[in-house]
C-alpha cells in the first residue's frame, strides 16, 4: 500500500490525515503535492496526523522537512501529531525531533497554533 | 532443535532491474529471509530500512534508473551474522567524506541521510568502488543468541 490522504479542517487548520507508506516515489510525491496544494491556497496553519503512517523513509524524511522549511518561510506553521514509535525513533535519530513541534492530541494540537 | 551451526549459510542471488520495483522487492526478499532466521521486529524493521535506503542508492544515485544496468542482490543468513550486499553499475562516488546528515547546517537538508541510517541501523557497514565500475555496500547484522 502506498499513502492515502485526507484533508480536513479544523477551523482556520487544515489536518492532513496520512496512512501508509511514506516511501519514495508515489508515497513521498503524493505527500508533497498535498501539502504545495495547501500552501498555494494560502494556508498558514497545517497539521499532519502521522498516526496511520506504517513507514517512512529517508525521502520521507525529506518530504518533512522540505514542507515544514516551506511552510515556516511562507509565515506559517506545521505541526505533526500522532507519531508512532517508527517515526519518532528516525525523527530522534535524525535529531529533527526537536525541529517539529509534535503533538499527541489532535485538541492540543490545534490549540497551539497561534 | 537443529544444530545451526553446522547448516550452511542460506542464502540467494539476484540481478535486480533499476526500478523502485526491485527496492520493494529487495526490501521484502530481506526481510523474509530476516524473520525466518529469527531476527524479532524490531531487528526486522532495522535490516528492511538499511536495506531499502541501499537499495535506492543503487537504483537512483548509482545507476540513475537506466534499465541497462543491473543491480546485484544478494543475502546471506549464517547462524551467526545476516549479510546483504548490494552493487550497482554507476559511476561511483565519493564516499570517504560524506557529510554529516546531523550537523547544523545540514540538519534541514531534504536529502543525505539514507547512508547514515544504514550504519544506524546495522551492525557493520562497508562500501567498496568495484573495478571496472559501480559501488557495492555490504550491510551486516549480527544474530542475538537467545
Amino acid at each position: 500500500m502506498s499513502v492515502k490522504l485526507n484533508t480536513r479542517q479544523v477551523g482556520d487548520v487544515s489536518v492532513i490525515d496520512v496512512s501508509g507508506r511514506i516511501t519514495l516515489g508515489e508515497g513521498s510525491s503524493t505527500l508533497r503535492d498535498a501539502l504545495r496544494g495547501l500552501v498555494a491556497q494560502g494556508q498558514k496553519k497545517i497539521l499532519l496526523n502521522l498516526g496511520e503512517v506504517s513507514y517512512i523513509d529517508s525521502s520521507g524524511i525529506g518530504e518533512l522537512v522540505s514542507a515544514f522549511t516551506s511552510v515556516t518561510n511562507g509565515g506559517g506553521e506545521l505541526k505533526l501529531l500522532n507519531l508512532t514509535k517508527r517515526v519518532k525513533d528516525l525523527l530522534q535519530i535524525t535529531k529533527l525531533y526537536t525541529v517539529f513541534d509534535v503533538h499527541e492530541t489532535e485538541t492540543s494540537a490545534i490549540r497551539s497554533f497561534a | 532443535m537443529p544444530d545451526k551451526s553446522r547448516h550452511a549459510p542460506e542464502t540467494v542471488n539476484q540481478s535486480l532491474d533499476s526500478t523502485l520495483e526491485s527496492v520493494d522487492r529487495a526490501e521484502e526478499l530481506a526481510v523474509g529471509m530476516a524473520r525466518t532466521a529469527g531476527f524479532d521486529e524490531d531487528g526486522l524493521v532495522k535490516i528492511g530500512m538499511a536495506v531499502r535506503e541501499s537499495m535506492v542508492n543503487a537504483v537512483v544515485h548509482g545507476n540513475r534508473y537506466n534499465s541497462n544496468k543491473k543491480v546485484r542482490f544478494s543475502v546471506a543468513a549464517a547462524p551467526e551474522r545476516f549479510t546483504v550486499r548490494i552493487a550497482d553499475e554507476g559511476e561511483g562516488f565519493e564516499f570517504q567524506n560524506l557529510p554529516d546528515p546531523l550537523s547544523p547546517e545540514n540538519l534541514m537538508r531534504t536529502s543525505g541521510r539514507g547512508i547514515f541510517l544504514i550504519r544506524s541501523f546495522m551492525d557493520e557497514f562497508q562500501i567498496r568502488r568495484l573495478d571496472p565500475g559501480g559501488t557495492e555496500v555490504t550491510l551486516v547484522k549480527y544474530m542475538v543468541s537467545k
